[in-house]
């Protein structure tokens, strides 16, 4: 106890902190290559996107330090005001926000804004996990099921009214944790089921789809008629059902792709799905990334030599892009380097989390895993031209303070109760 | 565990299908791992390639090139400058500079622009002194089209600056390049425009040139555009234009054993050398607003008339052909042909046989319209029901290549008409139509069109007794055989046996003293024709006239077309014939019609006729 007093480092994965600065390094190595001018050289000029981050770096550090210094026992305790403060932050953003670029996700204070939901990840991470928990706390049921929904909910809806349906994607993250706290397999199933049906219905249209899905459904009953006559007795009205459920699916699917959607969002997902290319206007954010990576070739074309980051050429290179100038100037080597360091520090989370034993120092581990996850996978995703356009940062690399300080909590807080696992008894 | 489990599975899932991806992308597809254009980096710089010139067929230079300087722009390097000094120097206005600056700036402020396109060699002189002194502005060299012949404007067609939608459909083309957009220059324009060198440039960050980007490594040479021979004889010509001045109308020949082109004229015309440089656009403008005279319509091509009396040897060819007439059949022709019990059933006839049996000869060189009518009514009675008669002798004509595009090497071009049963069923629905209601197609009346080359090409196809070569412009591009489908023979549906007969008609309207052609015959050459006279409701009839000659292997096939020209043998006639006497002998042995081809104008009528159009306009107007 006494050193633990003493000394706020102690106990801490060294390891995560290491790669926490890795990825710092690496992310403003980059944003330096992609904004970089001819205007002079000039680390701590605050004109420029580099020497802006790199204050935002610095600033980084009293905040792990903040967080550090507080007990674990802290966030557990606290978990549920901080998510409360959290959501009056969100909320305000209606009265008293700036628009910047379309959604008011800002508050503004002389030179300096802050956009709130980057902060409101860890306080929902917080909240789930001083939720789940809770011994009583039983995810089988649907009551409890409903609640933690409701949590999730809550953050979600108010960023989706920003409108940044971008950021609000990332808390369909939480599922994961849910699951391994003990949802039914069965969300999961459905989940992907529904992706699937999603991407086959834009893809082949809703005709198609239905045909095809119907085919598929005569094939499975004549298959139970002939073959399983008894199973065929029980379960006729379970297929007949998810069937139908289906169906209504991708009727509602077409529906809200035509009319709830906006042009641009269409757009997007025709532009992955291969059937508008047109390079020049809609499809020119996707083909720029895509030939910009694709252009770095196996070992990459150097620092500061790309010709398309030095030109510009890739809209927002510096945040949401910024994997591009990873790809361009270093090449494979070096995008696979990235890919396989996320990769790593994903699953040093996974690891250490499942070591807690305390259940809320594991689910929020889990929880930040599940984030970090979702940027990485969306971000890079949409980068390769695998994924629509949704502009969401990539966790360490994308220029930006809200969002380097958001993953520094996120990260940090976790250090933080790692560090204590010790001293739970 | 296997909770514990999905999640590391989904990283380790995706970490795999991205690096798949990234590998794809970065190492197996190589195709995006050239320099682009799009790239501040490097410079691109185009080195233009000579443009193909155009030969007619003997060898005579009709396209060639000359110099010219186009001033280029790159809107992002362009530093403040003394604009008054600039413009003056350009002699230009300082509205247009802006206006100058503002498109190329639109287009790409990293890519160069032509600014000022086609300066004067003296000008370029003065202007490379000073240039250097406006940053962002250099010269670049470029050839320009000539025409040392200044006539075939219509055949040869010209070339302008690229419009944006082009850019936006062929990479090939970017803004202020030149492209063929009518005539040889358009339907060529893949031989023609060679292929553009490019040399890649490396900047550093400061914009500055640092030498040839990774050693010119991909730096290609221009290639210089393929030659192209024409199948236009060129004296031929412009001795055509010249006997159609002061005429409108459309002359086209056709060399019968190849299907080669031999005279397209249209007129009015233009100077082809006035779609060249500065004042391209002026003229072009001009000549595009001028819907009095269309410099820009290629008559021959473009204009569908009904065709008249040249057209009932298609007739008499489709009556043979289904047996329903021999060339023995005569008829008795009381200046007209009654086709019903009404009192207007009746079509008027000049033949002035004045009931003399006509047979099928006499019936060709005295163009009696009573005889034609009655073997198109056969041929149509032939079957059970009038739509099966129609679409059988419309098969018959439209084997001679009428009725449809000829499908050639020609930039433009127009279907003309050749009714056929549906046409009439849709006139008159239920069935209630007869042969008669029709006969006025029997003497190339009625829903017949057609343009002066499928005229040409019907002449074409009757002189070599039953097939034509599909008529084309291009003789020879260097290093390519002609495309097939100008080597291959197209057949008509007309056995070969039944053209001599006709042959011989033709022929007699010049032979026989009573032709209708007498007064055309050039002595020491077997010429076969036809003359014909349109009916236009707007005007003056149209005159027109085909021809081949020799008699015995046909050198040439013509047909000509002179607008308002009253009938056959006035204008159209003497120009046919004096056409293959100067193509078969070099040279005209009659002076007197020759000249009276040079002098004579049927402007007069066309001045009424505008006259008379605006008069009514304005009378709606009013």
């Amino acid at each position: 106890m006494r050193s633990r007093k003493d000394n706020i480092f102690h106990g801490i994965d060294w390891i995560l902190v290491l790669f926490y600065f890795v990825f710092i390094f690496l992310g403003w190595i980059n944003i330096y290559a992609a904004t970089i001018n001819e205007i002079q050289f000039d680390l701590l000029n605050f004109s420029t996107e580099y020497g802006k981050q790199l204050i935002w770096i610095g600033l980084s550090l009293p905040i792990i330090l903040l967080i550090l210094m507080f007990e674990a026992k802290f966030y557990e305790k606290y978990a549920s005001i901080i998510y409360v403060i959290t959501l009056i932050l969100l909320a305000g953003l209606f009265v008293l926000g700036k628009n910047i670029n379309g959604s008011t996700s800002w508050y503004a204070i002389g030179n300096f804004s802050f956009q709130p939901s980057e902060i409101a990840k860890a306080a929902t991470a917080l909240a789930i996990a001083k939720m789940v928990s809770d011994k009583q706390f039983n995810l089988k049921k649907r009551s409890v099921q409903a609640q933690a929904l409701l949590v999730l909910f809550f953050p979600a809806a108010l960023i989706i009214m920003q409108p940044d349906p971008g950021s609000a994607l990332v808390y369909l993250a939480f599922i994961f944790v849910l699951y391994r706290e003990g949802l039914p397999f069965y969300y999961i199933t459905v989940g992907f089921i529904a992706l699937f049906l999603f991407v086959i219905t834009l893809f082949l249209g809703y005709k198609v789809t239905l045909i095809s899905s119907l085919i598929l459904f005569i094939c499975i009953l004549v298959f139970f008629i002939f073959y399983r006559p008894r199973a065929f007795k029980k379960g006729w009205i379970k297929i007949t059902g998810i069937y139908l459920m289906s169906a209504l699916f991708i009727f509602s699917i077409d529906f809200v792709f035509n009319h709830v959607f906006k042009q641009h969002h269409r757009d997007r997902f025709d532009i992955i799905l291969g059937k508008t290319v047109d390079i020049k206007g809609i499809g020119y954010n996707t083909n720029q990334s895509v030939t910009t990576i694709a252009s770095g070739g196996l070992f990459g074309k150097g620092f500061l030599d790309g010709e398309k980051t030095q030109g510009n050429f890739v809209p927002e290179q510096n945040t949401d892009y910024i994997f591009t100038t990873v790809g361009e100037e270093w090449g494979f080597l070096g995008s696979a380097f990235v890919i396989l360091l996320f990769v790593a520090f994903l699953l040093r989370i996974i690891n250490k989390a499942e070591q807690q034993k305390s259940k809320f120092s594991r689910i929020y581990g889990y929880s930040i895993v599940a984030i970090f996850f979702m940027h990485f996978a969306i971000n890079i995703g949409m980068v390769i031209g695998l994924v629509p356009t949704i502009g969401i940062p990539l966790p360490f690399f994308s220029y930006g303070g809200s969002a380097l300080w958001g993953f520094t909590i996120l990260l940090f807080i976790f250090v933080r109760l790692d560090a204590n696992k010790t001293y739970e008894w | 565990m296997k909770r514990t489990g999905l999640l590391s599975f989904l990283i380790i899932f995706i970490a795999v299908v991205y690096l798949a991806r990234l590998f794809y992308l970065q190492v197996l597809n190589n195709s995006f791992n050239t320099p682009t254009i799009n790239n501040s980096a490097v410079k691109v710089m185009y080195d233009y390639p000579e443009r193909g010139y155009i030969f007619d067929r003997n060898g005579v230079l009709m396209v060639a090139n000359q110099l010219s300087y186009d001033i280029m722009v790159i809107p992002r390097e362009v530093k403040p400058l003394d604009t008054t000094a600039f413009c003056t120097l350009l002699k230009i206005t300082k509205q247009e500079f802006i206006d100058k600056i503002a498109r190329a700036s639109h287009y790409s402020t990293r890519i160069p622009s032509t600014f000022l396109a086609q300066v004067s060699k003296d000008d370029y002189a003065s202007l490379q002194e000073i240039l250097y002194k406006f940053k962002g502005f250099y010269i670049q060299k470029r050839s320009l089209r000539e025409y040392p012949k200044n006539s075939a404007a219509n055949v040869l067609g010209y070339i302008s600056e690229v419009n944006e939608m082009m850019i936006n459909k062929n990479s090939n083309y970017h803004l202020g390049e030149l492209i063929g957009t009518a005539g040889v220059e358009k339907t060529y324009e893949k031989e023609l425009r060679g292929i553009k060198g490019v040399k890649f440039i490396q900047r550093d960050r400061f914009n500055k040139e640092i030498g040839s980007f990774k050693n010119g490594l991909y730096d290609t040479l221009p290639i210089s555009g393929n030659d192209i021979t024409l199948t236009i004889d060129a004296v031929l010509q412009q001795y055509g234009e010249a006997l159609m001045a002061n005429k409108r109308g459309g002359i086209v020949a056709i060399e019968p054993s190849t299907g080669e082109i031999l005279a397209m004229v249209s007129t009015p015309t233009y100077d082809p050398n006035l779609m060249v440089g500065r004042d391209r656009s002026k003229n072009f403008t001009k000549f595009y607003l001028d819907s009095v005279n269309k410099p820009l319509l290629d008559r021959g091509l473009q204009a569908q008339y009904p065709p008249g009396s040249p057209f009932k040897v298609i007739s008499a060819l489709a009556a043979l052909q289904e047996n329903v007439i021999t060339t023995e059949t005569s008829i008795q022709c009381f200046g007209g042909y009654k086709y019903g019990s009404g009192k207007g059933s009746f079509m008027r006839c000049h033949c002035e046989t004045g009931g003399s049996p006509v047979a099928l000869n006499k019936a060709i060189y005295r163009s009696c319209n009573s005889y034609f009518a009655t073997a198109y009514r056969k041929v149509i009675e032939k079957f059970p029901t009038p739509t099966e008669g129609m679409n059988v002798w419309s098969k018959h004509a439209k084997s001679f290549g009428l009725g449809n595009y000829l499908d050639n090497d020609l930039s433009v071009g127009q279907k003309g008409n050749i009714p056929d049963g549906n046409l009439y069923n849709r006139i008159y629905p239920n069935g209630r139509w007869r042969s008669t209601a029709t006969i006025s197609n029997a003497i190339g009346q009625g829903e017949v069109l057609t343009t002066p080359i499928q005229l040409a090409n019907m002449t074409a196809a009757i002189a070599n007794e039953g097939f034509y070569y599909v008529p084309h412009i291009a003789k020879k591009i260097k290093g390519r055989p002609l495309d097939k489908k100008f080597t291959t023979p197209v057949y008509t549906t007309i056995d070969k046996k039944n053209f001599k007969p006709v042959i011989e008609g033709l022929f007699d309207v010049f032979d026989n003293p009573r032709g209708t052609a007498r007064g055309s015959m050039v002595e020491g050459i077997q010429i076969c024709g036809k003359t014909g006279t349109s009916e236009n409701p707007h005007g003056q009839d149209h005159s027109i006239f085909i021809a081949f000659a020799p008699k015995d292997n046909p050198k040439i096939a013509i047909a000509v077309f002179v607008e308002n020209g009253y009938w056959g043998a006035r204008w159209a006639g003497p120009i046919a014939t004096l056409m293959i006497e100067k193509y078969l002998n070099g040279k005209t042995s009659r002076p007197l019609v020759e000249e009276r081809m040079f002098e004579g104008s049927i402007q007069e009528e066309y001045d009424k006729q505008l006259k008379e159009t605006l008069k009514e306009t304005l009378k709606v107007e009013k």
